[in-house]
């Protein structure tokens, strides 16, 4: 009842998503908060944070298999398939809000090579390949042989993946709040973090709700791996301002993210540094990580850090205005050259395919879970390591 | 082996039967498109091969025109339509979204959707002055567009 | 195929053909009292563009008036773009090309600039589409093709000029010469559709007809193209030369 229950709930969000979509597509996306000076806005916030979390739901994955570690093992299918539904929620919000999603043959058959689009097209079709391959590996004990070579291929793939989302922003050249190296590995770190809190989420509902015995031994590892992703985060996006603050040219773009009095401001310092970076650190390394509820909240707060991160990066970076006339002031322009940043309101059917996405990676966890033997019966201490059961706490 | 030899057989007489039906019936119940005729003596190739072949050469001139900027006549989609202009009851060229236009007479029958006339104009430019100045938009409502444009829409409806 | 092309309207009985294309060559050549700034003879309809030429154009901000918007009502009018109702419509109508005032902001000193497409060598936008949607022709012009354009707006994101629109709704009676619709990414066409005929830009015309000259346009490759020449004898800009696109559009006095 509860399972179907919840497949009902996940149904609605994912029908609202749809008929959003078919607003917007029907409509034009004049519909929308996008604009042609805000392009991409809130179904591109929601699916880059869902392909990046998808990367990094693998962790638990690629720490068992390629690092060995015995523990992490069990959790591996899980968070295959966590990886799995993730990536195809976040493509599925990404493919319905192009202007035309009705071509999506051309994209599969067209390619230019020079695009990272286009590359990303490629990783992405690979990822799932791979993680279906690795899946199978790891349920398939006849394959066993195989199971090392195929974590370690999808572990490689991942981090050529990530660093293809970042590179979609690090690339472009024009815009004064991109055109960064750094953000290729800044994205990565940040899918290790996004998507283990989502993982840990996932884990802790799952085991909950199947009254299976899941223990503190192995929620602990999973928890401090966290933090140290989540202050990785912090220090990437410190390294990236920093280096920006230090350059003239990038004065005005920090000036208008860090101390300006736009949405984007308060997002940085309220939601993406507070509420998704210090308040996690500070939970989850006091006493009070020692808590389900604290360590669940933390991860909470780990993915609302990174949508704000995300809307940070997205929005943030269009709002500020192209920089293409150095020493001079735009005084008058019909496109807004002249304003001091371009305004963005996300409309209600761009939230809804968000989170019509949102709820088709909840919907294929949960539908694979019941299908398929993607839960170890308990991760219960013993059943874990029966030796490190103890130390960790 | 023997059995799928046999099956299609069967289905392949079936098929033929049917056609052979519909052929002896065409005139008289199976319905068929009413393709108006076009304004010219006759098209750039036999009616034969244009039935078969025009979305090959439209295709091909559009990438042609596209990226290579050649511009000859023969294919282009704005002489087909120029040529094949259909005219409502106030003389006015109907546009693809009514079934009288040449290519939704049979496109429609053929139920073959085309992109075309999203970005490509389905009607003569030239009778677009009669309508409007610029291209007319419509938004929530029919009310912005002119009366001759609304009538022109309502017909098909 | 191109063969065939070229040789097909013999065969074609068409009166509406014949009378169409009448008017064409006549149009040219009888055009008078209109300015018709016929830049180079026109190629033969079935002949591709080459890598021989390239369209560029170089603009004259000590003549660009301040109050003038003829540039960008002519590229309206040539191309079909219409003002919307919608109460944003700046930021969501199609603009090919804007007027732009700028101010030094130690000098004081105030141009005035139209802006769009710079119709770079190494545009950015068509280094990011994943389709190969936006494309460069041989003769430089930057398009986008509509056909297999899916709307992602990558290249919108990718250009330093801003000067790229997605259509956000249905149109209608688009013109024959310059098709546009919704879900698909446009730009400034350098109105390609004139240039292969051998005439100039719509917005140059207009800058012309309007007495400022503020606009010229030419074969960057040919040495006495009066673009050419003017290039050479004047300094000219980029504008964000430091990205190094090699911009097919140069201004003066920026």
């Amino acid at each position: 009842m509860g399972f179907y229950g919840l497949l009902a709930f996940l149904c609605a969000f994912i029908l609202a998503g749809l008929g959003a979509t078919y607003y917007m597509e029907h409509n034009g996306h004049w519909v929308t908060g996008m604009n042609n000076q805000i392009a991409w806005g809130m179904p591109h916030v929601f699916a880059v944070f869902l392909i990046v979390a998808a990367s990094g739901a693998l962790n638990v994955a690629s720490i068992g298999t390629v690092f060995g570690k015995k523990m992490y093992q069990p959790l591996g299918r899980l968070s295959s398939l966590v990886a799995l539904a993730l990536l195809a929620g976040g493509l599925v919000v990404l493919l319905l809000d192009l202007g035309r999603p009705d071509r999506l043959i051309v994209a599969m058959t067209k390619y230019n090579f020079k695009s990272i689009f286009a590359w990303n097209i490629i990783l992405y079709t690979g990822f799932f390949a791979i993680t279906g391959i690795y899946i199978w590996m790891m349920m398939d004990r006849s394959m066993k042989k195989f199971y090392r070579p195929a974590g370690i291929a999808a572990f490689i793939w991942r981090l050529i993946l990530t660093t293809g989302t970042g590179s979609i922003f690090g690339f472009l050249v024009a815009r004064q709040g991109y055109d960064a190296a750094i953000m290729a590995p800044m994205f990565i770190i940040m899918s290790f973090s996004f998507g283990l809190a989502f993982f840990i989420l996932v884990t802790m509902a799952t085991y909950k709700w199947t009254d299976r015995p899941l223990g503190d031994a192995i929620l602990y590892r999973l928890k401090n791996l966290l933090g140290v992703f989540v202050a990785a985060v912090m220090y990437f996006v410190l390294a990236y301002h920093l280096t920006n603050l230090y350059a003239t040219e990038h004065h005005g773009v920090e000036a208008f993210i860090l101390t300006g009095d736009s949405i984007h401001t308060k997002l940085f310092w309220i939601g993406q540094i507070l509420l998704g970076g210090i308040a996690p650190l500070v939970i989850l390394y006091s006493n009070l990580g020692k808590s389900r509820t604290w360590i669940a909240i933390s991860s909470l707060l780990v993915i609302i850090g990174g949508m704000a991160q995300m809307y940070v990066i997205i929005i943030g970076g269009q709002a500020y205005p192209l920089q293409m006339f150095p020493g001079m002031e735009v005084v008058s322009s019909t496109f807004s050259d002249a304003a001091a940043y371009h305004a963005y309101t996300p409309s209600l059917p761009e939230i809804l395919l968000g989170l019509g996405g949102v709820a088709i990676t909840i919907f294929m966890i949960v539908f694979g879970c019941k299908v398929l033997n993607f839960l170890p019966a308990s991760l219960a201490d013993e059943a874990v390591d029966p030796h490190s059961a103890a130390t960790d706490k | 082996m023997k059995r799928i030899e046999t099956i299609k057989a069967v289905v392949l007489a079936m098929l033929l039967g049917f056609c052979s039906m519909a052929g002896s019936l065409a005139s008289a119940e199976v319905p068929t498109p009413d393709i108006p005729k076009g304004e010219g003596e006759k098209c750039v190739e036999p009616t034969d091969i244009m039935r078969k072949n025009h979305m090959e050469y439209l295709l091909h001139q559009r990438d042609e025109t596209m990226r290579k900027g050649i511009r000859t006549k023969t294919y282009s989609l704005k002489e087909c339509v120029d040529c094949h202009t259909v005219k409502d009851e106030n003389n006015i060229p109907v546009t693809y979204k009514d079934k009288r236009h040449f290519c939704n007479s049979c496109h429609e029958y053929a139920s073959v959707q085309i992109d075309c006339f999203s970005c490509h104009s389905s009607t003569p430019e030239a009778s677009h002055s009669g309508l409007t100045k610029r291209p007319a938009k419509f938004f929530n409502s029919t009310q912005n567009l002119n009366a001759l444009n609304l009538k022109a829409e309502n017909q098909h409806e | 195929m191109s063969d065939l092309e070229t040789n097909a309207p013999e065969k074609i009985g068409r009166r509406k053909f014949l009378t169409a294309s009448a008017a064409t060559a006549a149009g040219a050549a009888i055009a008078p009292g209109v300015l018709l700034h016929t830049v180079a003879e026109a190629k033969p309809a079935g002949q591709a563009v080459s890598s021989k030429n390239r369209w560029g154009m170089l603009i004259d901000t000590n003549k660009c008036s301040k109050g003038c918007n003829a540039c960008v009502s002519a590229c309206n009018e040539e191309n079909g773009l219409e003002k919307s109702d919608h109460p944003n419509s700046n930021e969501i109508d199609a603009q090919w090309i804007r007027k732009v005032e700028l101010k030094d902001k130690s000098t004081g000193h105030s141009v005035s600039l139209p802006l769009m497409c710079q119709h770079c060598e190494h545009p950015p936008c068509v280094d990011v589409c994943p389709t190969g949607a936006s494309m460069k022709r041989e003769d430089g012009i930057v398009l986008v093709d509509k056909h297999i354009c899916i709307g992602c707006r990558y290249c919108m994101m990718a250009c330093p000029y801003k000067a790229r629109s997605f259509v956000h709704e249905e149109l209608f009676n688009q013109k024959d010469h310059a098709p546009r619709g919704k879900g698909t990414v446009e730009s400034c066409t350098m109105c390609v559709h004139r240039v292969d005929e051998g005439e100039s830009p719509a917005c140059v015309e207009a800058c012309n007809a309007d007495g400022h000259k503020a606009m010229y346009f030419g074969d960057l490759k040919d040495e006495n193209s009066e673009i050419s020449q003017q290039l050479r004898k004047y300094p000219s800009t980029q504008i964000r030369a430091d990205l190094g696109l090699n911009t097919g559009v140069r201004y003066r006095g920026i």
